[in-house]
């Protein structure tokens, strides 16, 4: 468990609270894109697996960026109007937003559905 | 943490590897072709070294090793499904799961008040065999040695882990309600808090009770599983007897001093829609059941006598959970590290779902089991591949509640990691409530369930 929470404690960039265990920890390759995935799986409970989405969900797969960065934009601004993603869209910063958003454009993508048949949550 | 747990993982010996994936091969097949979940196959976990789990698991390859998921909920399959897809099928995954087809609780209340056949909120499992290679073992998990890291299974098989996955869910403190404690009594008075042959005995004694009756329904002390569930119930069983048995009532007692959930909205919709149907009492502490009576004793108030009695006991972590020495908080709730889902009480155990001691503001929420297992899942494969797990996780929640057949609201939140207090916050300003219950959201909420079942199970999302 110590052994563990080191790491963990260097991944947080916690380096000076054990300044000793982080100097003999490993140093831990920045794992962006796993992190930029962890972060899109969250999508996916409401916009199904990878973003390629069951009936009456927007799908996300292979959605341009900068798409998915301007909805997101809208939603929190409030220009475009939700159920429930505006509220969503005030949780994330840009960055964290943009890092998804790269994520999902890089999924292929599942065909269209049919005009209307997913309204914005 | 021992020294040598800090050495690269190795891979198992080829030969026992192939066996392992013609062993899962077969019992994805069987799982197809019976379509239920496969019978427990004879095989030993691979990447053992000899003596059957006598001992730490040595492997010698990038991410290989074998986990063990007990449970699958909505926490259980997804790590399942996500170990496996996050490590391109190198990390074997076995799912223990006693049931033979998922049942949803969520959505399970339009079963007792709109008449949904449970059938529309029961999905396979197979999907997790057949897309992903997960090998599922119908058995029920008795007891887990956190030392030599195996899990005896009822039917008698031991199985042996590198990590394990407990997604146990709740049991109940029948010890606070000393007349349930016989099996005959709880027959008489279901939960129906676990989706199933639950459900379907509350649906029945709903229809089978005359115009005019009333319905009870307790509510536990906060933490319980799914805040805002009783509310529905009750919302929707209104709904069925101004239906169906227009002189009949819903008496809530809560132990709650006020709704916990989305209270402004339920209270508005009971004023709006359910007025002399619906009556809600707060500060209803239970004391004790009487099952041969239909009465219910209360602390400070006097006793409450109905024809149907639904009593949501107070819960804890599952029994396997507690038995297993991981509910550190208070002995009910199970706590750990919420970049891993680690037990603080047991390297190499990771608890997702209900069981959990929830970080602030988070609630036990199925859609909060499927975050819990795809952050767990992600850090079980950075973990076997000898890296750190992700830094931050950050996730949202969405919980829908029906309020008739049609009309649903929710409660969103978003919910980070902070470095400093070791837990999961909500990001202020964000999630929020719906200003009304609408047919829209209703639609939402079945959109949700169809794409979180597709996240968690694998079925097809078309």
């Amino acid at each position: 468990m110590k052994f563990l929470l080191s790491r963990l404690t260097l991944a947080g960039a916690l380096l000076t609270a054990q300044p000793a265990l982080a100097q003999r920890a490993p140093v831990p390759t920045p794992d962006d894109a796993a992190q930029a995935r962890n972060w899109a799986a969250a999508c996916f409970a409401c916009h199904g697996p990878d973003g390629r989405a069951a009936p009456g969900s927007l799908p996300l797969a292979g959605m341009p960026a900068s798409e998915l960065e301007q909805a997101m934009r809208h939603f929190r601004t409030g220009a475009r109007p939700a159920t429930v993603m505006h509220q969503i869209a005030k949780g994330y910063t840009g960055e964290q937003v943009a890092a998804i958003a790269r994520w999902f454009a890089a999924q292929h993508g599942q065909p269209a559905p049919a005009a209307g048949a997913a309204a914005t949550p | 943490m021992t020294p040598h747990r800090a050495q690269p993982p190795a891979a198992p010996p080829l030969l026992q590897r192939r066996q392992f994936m013609q062993a899962a091969a077969a019992t994805a097949l069987g799982a197809a072709a019976s379509g239920c979940t496969a019978p427990p196959p004879a095989v030993q976990a691979p990447a053992r070294t000899p003596g059957h789990g006598r001992g730490p698991a040595v492997h010698t390859g990038r991410g290989s090793g074998h986990v063990v998921v007990i449970g699958g909920g909505y926490g259980g399959a997804t790590a399942a499904r996500y170990i496996r897809q996050w490590s391109a099928q190198r990390v074997h995954v076995t799912l223990v799961e006693p049931q033979a087809a998922f049942i949803s609780c969520p959505l399970s209340n339009l079963v007792l008040g709109s008449g949904l056949p449970l059938a529309r909120v029961t999905l396979p499992y197979e999907h997790l065999a057949r897309q992903h290679g997960v090998r599922l073992v119908a058995d029920r998990a008795m007891r887990i040695d956190p030392a030599r890291r195996t899990v005896a299974l009822a039917g008698g098989q031991t199985l042996a882990y590198d990590r394990l996955v407990l997604s146990p869910g709740i049991d109940f403190m029948w010890e606070m309600l000393p007349g349930l404690a016989r099996p005959e009594a709880r027959q008489r008075v279901p939960h129906a808090w676990k989706a199933g042959a639950q459900t379907m005995a509350l649906r029945r004694q709903l229809e089978a009770m005359p115009d005019g009756g009333v319905f009870a329904l307790t509510i536990p002390p906060a933490p319980y599983r799914c805040p805002p569930g009783p509310y529905e119930r009750a919302s929707l069983i209104a709904h069925y007897f101004r239906q169906a048995k227009p002189r009949a009532k819903v008496l809530v007692l809560d132990a709650n001093d006020d709704v916990i959930s989305k209270g402004a909205l339920f209270k508005q919709i009971w004023a709006e829609r359910y007025a002399g149907t619906l009556e809600y009492r707060p500060a209803h502490a239970l004391a004790d059941v009487d099952a041969a009576t239909g009465a219910l004793h209360f602390e400070f108030h006097d006793a409450v006598r109905a024809d149907v009695l639904n009593v949501l006991p107070p819960m804890r972590a599952a029994d396997l959970a507690v038995h297993t020495g991981l509910a550190t908080a208070n002995g009910r709730w199970c706590e750990v590290n919420w970049l891993t889902h680690e037990a603080l009480a047991a390297p190499h155990i990771h608890v997702l779902g209900d069981a959990l001691q929830t970080a602030p503001l988070m609630p036990k929420s199925a859609h909060m089991a499927n975050q819990h297992g795809k952050v767990c899942a992600a850090a079980i494969v950075a973990l076997l591949d000898g890296h750190p797990p992700n830094p931050l996780p950050l996730y949202n929640n969405t919980c829908y509640s029906f309020v008739n057949s049609d009309e649903a609201m929710h409660v969103a939140s978003v919910h980070r990691y902070d470095a400093a207090r070791q837990t999961m916050l909500t990001v202020p300003g964000a999630g929020g409530l719906s200003s009304a219950a609408s047919a829209l959201e209703g639609h939402h909420a079945w959109a949700w369930a169809r794409n979180i079942w597709a996240d968690t199970l694998a079925v097809p999302t078309a």
